[in-house]
């Protein structure tokens, strides 16, 4: 039993530090560090330097124009780019609408959608959820009905994460209504210009518009835009939900975090002239936080050495997506802690590029409470955290 | 990286496996737990005539080679059948502390004895006010020409009213709490001056409350230097550190497949309690505790076997005793909850597998002691 990287592995660990010491753009880095939002310009130029390296997809076969990594490679990629906090290609192309196309689509969609996702020339955004299709998506009643070679689709679809920067929307829709409601449910791709689809941008707890309503009022969506057959969405959707996801555990950002934790610990006055990592309460709460990050980089590990001997991913991805976000928000419980009366002014443009006032508190200390606010989000997408429990005690305890 | 076991440790694993399928049921257990040593003499022959006991030891001293996971991979399935004989006590223990301590005649004597069933021994190292203090030792141990005098109180020690040699830890010199000045003597259990007050702990181990009273002992009964056995202790107790954790895990995981079953044959409102989703998402929870408690005991022990450095590794050990603790208060408590009333009594093994591991949380640190040692290292 060990947990060590083979030669070929430690090889290949070397190199992706370098490429990323030398390629992850320092402005970015900086940025990332100041905790100063990406802009698109940034991410989409982030995911270009990847693509020339023949790194953007990372979960796709060669054939594609992906890496064809094994398990442990990804692994290691994904570890390297959270510890210096570069970001991971937007997964909304990248790892939810490409491997439906490659499974499911026509040759013609294949070639039509995959380089540019590949390329990162097009920007998808993900329309599952409606006001009333929460946890329950399959009740969602967003409708496409079939015209000759269209269908038309009205609705409207929410929570759609940076949908005023994309050009493409993958949707669920409803083309049977008088079925089984999983059973009526289409997979079509949908040209963002099309007219009829207006957006309504949601402002976040944090004070950015991370999210937004897209309507859909008689949008006209040529029928060969629909992925495999009509009403076998759900099935495609569910692919996507027991696809492998790597790096749903976030423990090389966790690591990254709880880094900051203790340099910002060391750096702040207790108000008492000691600082707080004297501080035996603050000190034995980040010691839990990281013996927790030791528990949960374990259970991925042991979870990526099953699938590098071929066993199918199962429910673990439901464990290491619990763990991780309550883990994560905990981090951002002891941020808020950290800064104190720090986190209480309310500028989220100061941590927005190009913000020219005097920047509040200490360090990021202003930033913590818009992220703790804005972490709420990781126990509910994805999946809420009580549907994995529901997965959990379905698939594994047979319950 | 890989996390399978060897040939070897899966035919370990088997074997411990069909021992307690077959010979160590819930009435079995009762019977032994009831009679006068506490646990089966029979057992202990037989765990010596199928190797288990070489296992504790280096191969240099006869053993079959010290390493922690193999420990583990036993360690978890006594948990399962909340086994009651002093494997950690006289193999882990003691046998650990004659391996790192002991001289080439005290090995020659004791390791063979011990591998081959026929010597229980004691660790008498815990005291009245210690808690988890290894170095807060006030038992005396004064040398006077050949001999050494012994006087102090020692508690919880684990098979102390079978041993027939006790492992007494006591200060040459010192401090109450100096890390200086502490010696292992090997005391006769029938020396004069030794009193021994033995009870059945809450799990169903036996343990013993020792006094000492001016026992006199020989220069020669003490294992290494005079005054430096501190960190071979530690050392010893964080490898039985692990053990225990592992113990726990593998008491966890039956609590949690036990409580499973019964929520699925227990009707309340004309359906099984398994199908409330208040009770499964508490299931659910259970699950990913012993996922977690899985996952940091195996990183413990591979870190031991390691190369690592020593602080590496106790870092690693305390991380292990403190998220298993806390599984453990969140795992057996859960597991009480959902049984219901049947949970609180005698009569299922449930509750006795919950009082095993209420009894390995305290073991060695419990996890308040064991996240501020990690803190701190």
């Amino acid at each position: 039993m060990n947990a060590d990287y083979t030669a070929e592995e430690l090889a290949f660990q070397i190199e992706v530090k370098e490429f990323l010491e030398t390629e992850f753009p320092a402005e970015l880095r900086d940025k990332v560090d100041a905790n100063i939002r990406l802009s698109k310009d940034d991410i989409i130029r982030w995911q270009k330097i990847l693509y020339k390296k023949g790194w953007a997809a990372t979960n796709w076969p060669v054939e594609y124009g992906g890496t064809g990594w094994t398990h442990t490679q990804k692994h290691i990629f994904a570890t390297e780019m959270g510890l210096i906090g570069a970001p991971e290609p937007v997964a909304f192309g990248m790892k939810m609408v490409a491997p439906v196309i490659m499974a499911y689509g026509s040759d013609e969609q294949k070639q039509r959608f995959l380089p540019d996702i590949l390329q990162s020339n097009v920007w998808w955004c993900q329309g599952y959820s409606e006001a009333n299709a929460g946890s329950d998506l399959a009740s969602l009643k967003t409708s496409a009905v079939r015209d000759g070679d269209e269908y038309v689709v009205n609705g409207s679809k929410t929570w759609n994460t940076y949908a005023q920067y994309a050009d493409w929307i993958f949707c669920l829709v409803r083309t049977d209504t008088t079925v089984k409601k999983q059973e009526g449910i289409s997979f079509i791709l949908i040209d963002m210009k099309s007219p009829g689809i207006t957006l309504r941008p949601i402002v976040l707890l944090d004070g950015h518009p991370e999210v937004n309503e897209v309507f859909f009022d008689d949008v006209r969506v040529p029928a060969n835009n629909l992925i495999g057959e009509e009403n076998k969405g759900w099935t495609y959707a569910k692919m996507l939900l027991t696809h492998e996801r790597t790096n749903i555990a976030g423990v090389p950002r966790g690591k990254r975090r709880l880094r900051a934790l203790k340099q910002i610990a060391m750096d702040t006055d207790d108000g008492h002239g000691n600082t707080m990592m004297d501080d035996a309460v603050f000190k034995n709460k980040l010691a839990a936080l990281e013996i927790e990050l030791l528990a949960l980089e374990y259970s991925e590990l042991r979870t990526l050495a099953a699938l590098s001997v071929g066993k199918a991913p199962g429910p673990e991805s439901s464990i290491l997506k619990i763990v991780g976000t309550e883990l994560a928000q905990e981090m951002d419980e002891l941020f808020v802690e950290l800064a104190a009366y720090h986190c209480l002014p309310f500028v989220p443009e100061q941590f927005e590029e190009g913000f020219q006032g005097e920047p509040l508190g200490p360090g990021t200390a202003a930033a913590s409470a818009l992220t703790y606010f804005n972490n709420r989000k990781l126990s509910i997408f994805g999946g809420s955290n009580e549907i994995q429990r529901n997965i959990i005690s379905k698939a594994v305890l047979g319950l | 990286m890989d996390f399978s076991y060897t040939e070897e440790q899966k035919m370990l694993q088997d074997s411990v496996q069909k021992f307690v399928q077959k010979s160590y049921g819930f009435d079995t257990r009762n019977k032994i737990i009831a009679s006068d040593s506490g646990y089966s003499e029979e057992n202990w022959q037989l765990f010596a005539d199928l190797g288990w006991l070489t296992v504790p030891f280096n191969e240099a001293d006869g053993g079959f080679g010290g390493s922690v996971v193999d420990l583990t991979v036993m360690m978890e399935e006594f948990g399962k059948a909340i086994l009651v004989e002093p494997f950690t006590p006289t193999a882990v223990l003691c046998g650990g502390l004659i391996g790192e301590l002991a001289d080439t005649a005290q090995k020659a004597e004791l390791i063979p004895q011990i591998m081959e069933g026929k010597l229980q021994l004691a660790c008498a190292y815990a005291e009245t006010n210690s808690r988890y203090n290894l170095a807060n030792v006030k038992t005396t141990a004064t040398a006077e020409g050949d001999s050494v005098t012994i006087t102090g109180t020692k508690i919880n020690v684990l098979n102390g009213d079978n041993a027939q040699i006790l492992l007494v830890v006591a200060r040459e010199s010192g401090a109450d709490t100096d890390r200086e000045g502490i010696s292992i003597y090997l005391v006769d259990a029938n020396a004069k001056g030794v009193a021994i007050q033995s009870y059945a702990n809450v799990d169903g181990k036996r343990a013993a409350k020792i006094t000492f009273d001016k026992v006199v002992v020989a220069t020669t009964a003490r294992l290494g230097n005079a005054g430096g056995a501190l960190p071979a202790l530690e050392m010893v107790i964080d490898r039985a550190t692990v053990g225990v954790s592992a113990e726990a895990v593998g008491a966890l995981e039956a609590l949690l497949q036990k409580t499973v079953e019964y929520s699925k044959v227990r009707k309340q409102f004309g359906s099984a309690i398994g199908t409330f989703q208040a009770l499964q998402h508490r299931m659910a929870d259970m699950f990913i505790e012993c996922q977690l408690a899985r996952s940091i005991v195996v990183m413990a022990a591979m870190k031991l076997d390691s190369d690592e450095d020593d602080i590496e590794k106790m870092k690693a050990v305390s991380a292990a005793k403190s998220r298993v603790g806390k599984a453990i208060r969140n795992v057996g408590q859960d597991a009480i909850q959902i049984h219901g009333g049947i949970g609180m009594t005698e009569e299922l093994d449930v509750g006795h597998l919950f009082k095993r591991v209420t009894a390995l949380d305290v073991m060695f640190g419990n996890t308040d002691y064991h996240t501020a040692r990690f803190a701190s290292l």
